[in-house]
């Protein structure tokens, strides 16, 4: 994948400073994104409760977290629910609450606040429906979206609730899918196929399908024939009775892209020292840029740290191999293979992060040392929010 | 390194030798592009022909293999050893959608209707389940596709989502069925869903020794079994070398290692300078390094520890197992090789 051969490993990033990021009064919501399997949700976390030690008022928004640090910032099950975190040292005057996103009742919330109770009950009993918002993968993101927006507006409409919401974002096939899901909402509902699946089932519908001629009476003829017309009812009882709600789920999309450009809004964007990792990194940091929208820097998560610096790979090696011929002192000569291969682990991950900072040379940037173990309790959280603070 | 167990099974026929559509999903990061890709190399090799398939539109191919980015197309891009070809395919969900719509309904004008409409869009952007049921099709497609001398593949890989979102992924026509009672789509999806829970697919589990990701897999494979979809082996990935014998690393983890010894053979191995001319400085410089060192043993210890608990627990789900290791390199061609000959020697295929 390389072209040349040197290794940049002298061109550092500038240092990400989170303490100063967390102390901003101003700064209101904080998301992480990034690739699948770099620490996305344990950095939120980690950052809520920086930021709730040094003073915050924080609320950590998580979408999937695994089990353990669920467990560790005290939450047991989906429910909407932000609750406090307990253990946290709020001397400073700050708190901190945690939730997981439950995305079925997110949609249903929205359904029920825009549609009159008639109408949310039709619309809540249609198989359409139900398995939109509950089974169908992909609703995670505009549901994670739309619950930032509502606790967003919380925050702007009661000052004593929070001053910070940190939010993880969902595991998307793309790290993307996050970012384009509210405004594809948006063209969608501008779109033709909404009027075509509602006109039929509309009061006046046919009168609307004279004037939208053949094209629309095509498209439903093909439609009938490719879902079956059972299927079609179906979709067009949801559409004509999703209708009215959908104005508001507009608005509402589009309002959480401005307060995703909007001051108050920072972006970090969490990798590994790993290819894919750090080419997803690549591209988010230039999408964001593309978006207007407000990057504060990387975190480089599990990074590689040797604690003998200045004995190069090649030369533990090569010493490794000199006692192993003379058949002499194997427990050195293991210890040697042991830096040896750390060595070159970090020399790799070195040359991957350069490559990335020579892309990207003002991207702010902290690194989080590797640990041999997850974390399973807010120690383990406070100790990843240290290296996070000391970069 | 293979045990016992695995020793056997390469006695003997390839673990999954009936299979024609393996499922490969694992956390992200832990490299199931790369093992889907030694994979597809493995079932290839001797005269045989398989297709790589990825469904995310990451190109993670493409970058592997280090081709330019894959078109909606199959495509060769690398023989096997002792001959053998392993094409390639990105499935593009609106490309799967128009060839689907030709395909079953020769809708070539109607397809063009349905995309000035925008349902094209709505399939494939907005309503993501949609997306994955034109996925899952054209998978299923090319499984099944015919030519004169029998199936085009002998093997189907897929680069699957990863096992977050793999049951519900692999799962989604069994939705189709239930939304669509009759018609054109259901009997597809419930074609697709027959091949997906037979003797002829296996999903494969990529894993890393760390906490999340063998949670994860053990996750999905019950989620797999309650959804009746087959289980196939577990690949666990990226395995470092333990370097040390156990008593060794017992000895690192508490701190107990010899330091008297280390320095000892730091000086011996002329690392504090010319041996048999102490210096001062040297002195120091063996001291440091020493220390360096056994904190590094120590923490090597901890991490070896916590693979050997993680590789107890992939145990507990009694699939066939197989280890591939950490490269320092990184991974080029060449390595996918070598990957592919220790699946194939460890008897996965």
């Amino acid at each position: 994948m390389s072209s040349g051969k040197k290794v940049p490993t002298t061109r550092r990033a500038p240092a990400l400073d989170v303490d100063t990021l967390l102390d901003d009064p101003a700064m209101r919501v904080i998301v992480c994104c990034g690739a699948g399997g770099v620490g996305k949700t344990t950095t939120a976390a980690a950052l809520g409760l920086r930021a709730a030690e040094r003073g915050r008022r924080v609320v950590v928004l998580t979408i999937d977290p695994a089990r353990r640090l669920a467990q560790s910032m005290g939450l047991v099950e989906l429910d909407n629910t932000p609750r406090p975190v307990p253990g946290a040292d709020l001397a400073g005057g700050g708190s901190l609450d945690a939730m997981m996103l439950d995305m079925k009742r997110t949609f249903d919330e929205v359904i029920e606040a825009h549609a009159s109770p008639e109408k949310a009950a039709q619309i809540l009993a249609n198989p359409f429906y139900q398995a939109l918002s509950s089974s169908f993968a992909g609703t995670q993101e505009y549901m994670a979206m739309e619950k930032l927006g509502q606790l967003r507006a919380r925050v702007d409409a009661d000052p004593d609730s929070w001053d910070l919401i940190v939010v993880d974002t969902p595991p998307s096939r793309s790290a993307l899918d996050f970012l384009d899901a509210p405004q594809r909402l948006g063209s969608f509902l501008d779109g033709r196929l909404i009027r075509i699946l509602s006109a039929p089932a509309k009061a006046g519908g046919r009168a609307y399908m004279r004037v939208v001629s053949v094209a629309v009476g095509g498209a439903t003829g093909v439609l009938t024939k490719l879902l079956g017309g059972q299927v079609l009812r179906d979709v067009q009882t949801f559409v004509a009775a999703l209708d009215t709600v959908f104005g508001g789920f507009r608005d509402r999309a589009e309002r959480t892209y401005q307060l995703l450009q909007a001051e108050g809004t920072a972006f970090v964007v969490v990798a590994a020292p790993a290819p894919d990792a750090l080419r997803e990194a690549s591209y988010f940091v230039e999408r964001l840029a593309d978006e207007d929208m407000p990057l504060a820097g990387l975190v480089l998560n599990r990074v590689t740290h040797a604690r003998a610096e200045d004995l190069s790979a090649e030369r533990a090696q090569a010493a490794a191999e000199d006692l192993d011929d003379a058949d002499e002192h194997a427990l050195t000569a293991g210890l040697l293979e042991v830096h040896a291969d750390r060595m070159r682990r970090r020399d790799r991950e070195r040359a991957l992060t350069g490559r990335f900072t020579g892309a990207h040379p003002t991207v702010p940037m902290v690194e989080v040392p590797a640990r041999a173990e997850d974390v399973h309790d807010l120690d383990g959280l406070r100790e990843i929010a240290i290296s996070l603070a000391k970069g | 390194m293979p045990n016992d167990q695995q020793r056997e099974q390469a006695a003997g026929r390839a673990d999954f030798a009936g299979v024609r559509l393996h499922v490969v999903t694992g956390k992200g990061g832990t490299g199931k592009t790369t093992v889907a890709a030694a994979l597809a190399l493995a079932l290839a090799a001797g005269g045989r022909r398989t297709l790589l398939a990825e469904v995310e539109g990451r190109q993670g191919t493409a970058q592997l293999f280090d081709v330019p980015p894959l078109p909606y197309e199959e495509r060769k891009i690398a023989v096997a050893p002792g001959g053998g070809d392993v094409f390639a395919l990105s499935v593009e969900p609106k490309a799967a959608l128009l060839e689907y719509l030709e395909l079953f309904y020769h809708l070539g004008r109607a397809g063009k209707v349905l995309e000035r409409t925008g349902a094209i869009d709505f399939a494939t952007t907005i309503a993501p389940g949609l997306r994955d049921v034109l996925l899952t099709g054209k998978v299923y497609e090319a499984a099944r596709r015919r030519g004169p001398a029998g199936p085009v593949y002998d093997a189907v890989v897929l680069d699957a989502p990863p096992t977050g979102r793999i049951g519900r992924f692999l799962n989604v026509n069994e939705e189709v069925v239930g939304l669509a009672k009759v018609g054109p789509i259901r009997n597809q999806a419930g074609s697709i869903m027959t091949l997906l829970r037979s003797v002829q697919t296996a999903v494969h589990l990529v894993t890393v020794l760390e906490e999340m990701p063998v949670q994860e897999t053990q996750d999905a494979v019950a989620e797999l079994r309650a959804a009746g979809l087959p289980i196939g082996g577990v690949v666990v990935n990226m395995v470092r070398d333990p370097y040390l014998p156990p008593e060794t690393l017992s000895a690192a983890r508490a701190g107990e290692l010899d330091r008297g010894e280390v320095v000892a053979g730091l000086e011996a191995a002329g690392l504090g300078g010319r041996p048999g001319a102490p210096s001062a400085a040297g002195s120091a410089r063996v001291a440091l390094l020493a220390d360096g060192l056994l904190t590094e043993a120590a923490e090597h210890a901890a991490r070896v520890a916590l693979e050997d608990a993680q590789r107890a627990e992939l145990q507990v789900l009694r699939r066939p197992t197989y280890e591939l290791p950490t490269l320092a390199g990184g991974i080029d061609l060449g390595a996918l090789y070598d990957l592919a000959e220790q699946l194939t020697e460890q008897g996965m295929v």
